[in-house]
């Protein structure tokens, strides 16, 4: 057990529901998904940004699923706000109609970041399993009429990663400020559909020149920040300054989690701030204290000069290839497990025909949760 | 940053200070930077209408120092981090 005390988290992420109009076969959501039923009310989520705020948290992103299913999410925002969060939205754009615009952007929202699937239209919608694409335009430019802080995030993967030169121009010609571009990470529904989501290294290698240049090109006018799939790394990622560092999700139902991919370790279990305070869970709860500093290390992280630069890695990423989160991230080349990342890329460039994917979808009601569901949320 | 700019502060980046930290800190997307008392101090006057020369001076009055050319060296450093722009 970690003898000093952790130190003051930076980050909230906010999954305020699971409820989405898009299927993204990449989300990485769990797959077992929550109700609106379960969902925290509006009075929980204050209380809770209140005390995230007082633990030193600076930074709210409120996620989900889709958050503007959420009717109260405007009144979420401001109370974020008035406790003094930058505070972001982050949304497909559905939903966003101008009267809800102009009602977040006077509630004190700082950043709209908004996603996009691909730049070709069919595709985009294709990959999102609904007709999307003029809803998502029509609510970009709203975030640029309201004036505030406007991203746009691209989740690359196979399917779209040969028009990364069109999609920059695509955020650009939205009038981004920012534009990430992150190669997918494979957890949740993006583990599921892992081969029909793998890029090849050739589509890596003849994407990086066209991001370079994008990036020079557009200094200054649109940040570009983009983020490569750790399979091809030869180092693991640092998740988020390292286990219960920084960073907290809490999911729609309450429980708080160390990443948004932690309800994988099902060795482990996660509290609910319905239980407790969010500071005993960040402080004191066997969830968040697991993975803290390194005694938790087996070899070869634990004499590894690395360990204070990546952490041994992700402890999910570790659970879903290898069994035991306490090992080493197979992405490694360090690590024993190497080989499953290594055959997952052999089947990446072995594919012909992409595999159909699994898209992302609540499971079937039961009849009790059609009716409180008609009862209202 | 030349003496002559008018730095002002990224248009998705907002100053604050935090009581847990107890110090001025920049926040912007998905980011938050911890500022010592006379990063915060310079910071603060980057509204986009002094030069760096003025906040040079204002600074360099209250701790009666020659300062100007570590203000501009670290709104420099910033520049470069997209974080300050010149309004000129």
């Amino acid at each position: 057990m970690p003898s000093e005390t952790p130190q003051a988290p930076t980050t909230l992420l906010a999954e305020i529901t699971h409820r989405c109009p898009l299927h993204c076969p990449y989300c990485s959501n769990p797959l077992e998904l929550s109700r609106a039923q379960a969902e925290l009310s509006g009075d929980e989520w204050k209380r809770v940004f209140t005390e995230a705020r007082a633990l030193g948290v600076l930074q709210l992103g409120l996620s989900g699923g889709e958050p503007l299913l959420r009717k109260d999410l405007e009144s979420l925002v401001a109370h974020a706000r008035q406790t003094g969060l930058y505070t972001t939205l982050v949304t497909s754009g559905l939903g966003l109609t101008r009267e809800r615009a102009h009602r977040l952007r006077d509630a004190g929202i700082d950043h709209i970041q908004v996603s996009f699937q691909d730049s070709d239209r069919a595709n985009a919608e294709r990959i999102a399993g609904i007709t999307s694409v003029e809803k998502k335009v029509a609510a970009a430019a709203l975030v640029r009429e309201i004036g505030v802080a406007f991203s746009v995030n691209v989740v690359l993967h196979r399917g779209n990663l040969d028009h990364i030169g069109e999609i920059i121009e695509l955020a650009a010609s939205l009038g981004a400020d920012r534009l990430e571009l992150a190669n997918t990470q494979y957890y949740g529904w993006a583990a599921l559909n892992r081969d029909a989501l793998m890029p090849t290294r050739a589509q890596l290698d003849a994407a990086e020149p066209i991001v370079d240049a994008a990036v020079a090109r557009y200094r200054g006018r649109m940040q570009i920040i983009y983020v490569l799939p750790d399979y091809y790394s030869q180092y693991p990622k640092a998740c988020y300054g390292g286990w219960g560092s920084v960073y907290i999700v809490i999911g729609p139902d309450g429980r708080v989690l160390p990443c948004h991919a932690a309800t994988q370790i099902t060795s482990l279990s996660f509290d609910t701030v319905r239980d407790h305070s969010l500071e005993w869970i960040w402080r004191e709860s066997p969830g968040f204290q697991a993975f803290r500093g390194d005694e938790w290390m087996r070899e070869p992280c634990r004499s590894c000069p690395r360990k204070a630069v990546d952490f041994g890695g992700c402890r999910c990423q570790a659970f879903l290839l290898t069994g035991d989160a306490r090992n080493t991230d197979p992405v490694c080349s360090l690590s024993p497990n190497r080989h499953v990342i290594d055959e997952a890329l052999a089947v990446a460039a072995g594919i012909e025909t992409t595999p159909a994917y699994t898209y992302r979808s609540m499971p079937p009601a039961t009849a009790a949760g059609r009716a409180k569901a008609a009862i209202g949320d | 940053m030349a003496l002559t700019a008018r730095p002002r502060l990224w248009r998705l980046a907002r100053l604050e200070f935090d009581p847990v930290r107890k110090r001025r800190v920049l926040l912007y997307p998905e980011g938050a930077m911890l500022l010592n008392d006379t990063g915060g101090e310079v910071l603060a006057l980057c509204d986009g209408t002094r030069t760096v020369a003025d906040i040079g001076a204002e600074l360099g009055t209250k701790y009666n120092a020659d300062v100007t050319m570590d203000v501009a060296a670290y709104l420099a450093k910033l520049v470069e981090r997209e974080l300050v722009h010149d309004a000129q």
